[in-house]
């Protein structure tokens, strides 16, 4: 009932602060200056605070038993007293999360080349391509490991799949997006497929690659715990399945919150690289 | 039109051709049929000529500039540059092509676009003479701004660019469609006076494509006027002013004479 009702006024408010036009270009205005840039952030962490503090509050004021859902007092407990279990199950995921999006990428790009400078090439396998996104990837995880065993191996393929596909698509409309005018211009100073591949086509593609990349950087964590969750005794996606069964709640929430904050810390990190890479795109980053 | 002119056509045609084009016609087969772009089009221009070009919306200009620099395959007739074949003269670099909007490479700096040319091509075993693409940014009034980038320069900048970029390897002929189109009078004005200062230190040959009158008539030696569907030459015109050429010139009689037998002919081409 208290969440209902709070949901309604936040609703409200939301509607309410949705302003017009002329509103908005104020708000803009005052967004720029820097006291407001500097607590920029207090909105979010103010909200995830007091979520947190109701999750408390609800928690204990009900008497919940930890074993359902556990308060984030029992969670935060679980990183300093099981902290060990913690590590050691999180450094492979990062590794085949890492090797993934790596390996995934790569074939991406390397297939997306291909398929620009090759129209045989693109109309054979490009419909391969879609036919293997469109199998659920918690399909192919079984079959994987059969042909992998269950070492890194089918985690880190598992991951590169998942990243694989956006990348594809994007990089073939990426190195695609050289205008027409452009391609004249390189023709008129004789320029080969070489040239304007290195020249043109890979830094034009980039703004196309860096949006795919951002999303490869958090689905190559799921694809690593997927992977971990079939056939697997380390990792924090056994560590989910093996906390589940166990009723060992606060120590699958926390397992969560790791799992969820390297996806956020490889999206961050692929964010910086595109501020940094892109400085030419006046506007098209953030 | 007066004795003086048709002298003055005389001497040009014992000056070598750059460009002759015979019999040209193009025609584009798409699904609604086939158009013909350009019928039967010929006309010569004279090496280090300026020839401006002016026609209806859709009457084959861009076309014939591209079946020029070998982007169009010709459907009849013959182009020959310089003596040889449209592609054999692209392989050797002869053209540089500068478009409405400058077609520069964003995430380059100015001077880095203008080198662009000295960095592709080379394949073609075409040993040029470049031209220093520090001096070309200071020709086209751009010193001091080497370094910056493409959405930092206005509109006006990045086409001085794009033609800094188009002179950089010393191009025989260059090949303009409406490079100034998009820009204002003053801008223009300026642009104009740059390029003839251009063109008379470079000797470079010149076509340039325009939907305006005055310019057509204060940049070009001669001024080949297009009608339309299908495109033919409507005329040839010679244009006789002394040479150099001032802007202050545009208020003569003798020029609006010019604008006006253009413009005339421009009206029945429609
Ligand atoms: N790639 C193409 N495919 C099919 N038709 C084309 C193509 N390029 C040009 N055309 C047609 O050829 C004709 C001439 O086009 P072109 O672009 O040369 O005209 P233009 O004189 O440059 O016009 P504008 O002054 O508007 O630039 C037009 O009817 C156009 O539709
Ligand atoms: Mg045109």
């Amino acid at each position: 009932m208290t969440a209902a009702s709070l949901g309604g006024k936040g609703a409200g408010t939301a509607t309410a602060d949705d302003g017009g036009g002329a509103r908005g270009i104020a708000r803009e205005a005052r967004a720029r200056s820097p006291a407001v840039r500097r607590f920029r952030h207090a909105p979010p962490v103010i909200a995830a605070a007091g979520m947190l503090a109701l999750w408390q509050l609800i928690v204990s004021g009900f008497g919940v038993p930890g074993y359902i859902a556990p308060s984030p007092v029992q969670v935060l407990r679980v990183f300093f007293e099981q902290g060990e279990v913690l590590w050691i199950n999180f450094w492979p995921t990062l590794l085949e999360a890492m090797a993934g999006f790596a390996l995934g990428n790569s074939i991406a790009v390397v297939l997306a080349v291909w398929f620009v400078h090759n129209r045989l090439a693109e109309r054979a396998f490009y419909p391969i391509a879609v036919f293997i996104n469109t199998i659920p990837i918690i399909a192919i995880a079984p079959i994987l490991m059969l042909m992998l065993g269950n070492g890194y191996a089918p985690k880190i393929v598992i991951a590169a799949l998942i990243c694989f596909f956006p990348t594809l698509v994007n990089m073939v409309r990426g190195l695609k997006a050289v205008s027409p005018q452009m391609l004249e211009l390189m023709r008129v100073l004789s320029a080969s497929d070489r040239e304007i591949l290195w020249k043109i086509r890979l830094q034009s593609s980039l703004p196309f690659l860096f949006a795919a990349l951002k999303i490869a950087s958090t689905t190559c964590v799921i694809g690593a715990i997927v992977g971990e969750w079939i056939g697997s005794n380390y990792g924090l996606g056994s560590l989910i399945i093996e906390a589940t069964y166990n009723f060992r709640a606060p120590l699958l929430y926390a397992t969560v919150i790791l799992g969820a904050g390297l996806a956020v810390a490889f999206f961050v990190t692929t964010t910086l690289l595109e501020r940094r890479i892109l400085k030419w795109k006046p506007g098209a980053v953030f | 039109m007066t004795a003086a002119a048709a002298a003055a056509a005389e001497a040009e045609a014992s000056v070598a051709a750059a460009i002759s084009v015979r019999e040209l016609s193009v025609r584009f087969d798409g699904d609604a049929g086939s158009i013909t772009a350009l019928d039967r089009v010929g006309f010569e221009v004279p090496e280090g000529g300026f020839v401006t070009m002016l026609g209806p919306s859709g009457c084959g200009k861009s076309t014939l500039l591209r079946a020029i620099a070998d982007l169009v395959p010709v459907g009849g007739g013959a182009i020959s540059v310089f003596g040889r074949t449209p592609e054999q003269a692209r392989r050797a670099r002869d053209f540089a092509f500068v478009f409405q909007d400058a077609t520069l490479l964003p995430w380059r700096s100015a001077i880095d676009n203008v080198r662009l040319p000295l960095e592709v091509g080379r394949k073609s075993g075409v040993v040029e003479q470049h031209a220093e693409p520090e001096a070309l940014l200071a020709l086209v009034g751009l010193d001091g701004r080497e370094n910056a980038l493409p959405h930092e320069l206005s509109g006006g900048m990045r086409q001085r660019v794009s033609i800094a970029r188009a002179l950089v390897h010393r191009p025989r002929v260059l090949l303009m469609d409406e490079p100034f189109g998009a820009l204002d009078e003053i801008t223009r004005d300026k642009l104009n006076e740059e390029l003839l200062r251009i063109w008379r230190e470079t000797g470079t040959t010149i076509m340039f494509v325009t939907h305006s009158v005055p310019e057509a008539a204060f940049l070009g030696q001669k001024c080949l006027v297009l009608s339309a569907q299908p495109g033919r030459v409507r005329e040839y015109v010679s244009i006789g002013f002394a040479e150099p050429r001032a802007l202050a010139m545009r208020d003569t009689l003798e020029f609006v004479q010019v604008t006006a037998h253009l413009r005339s002919l421009l009206e029945e081409a429609r």
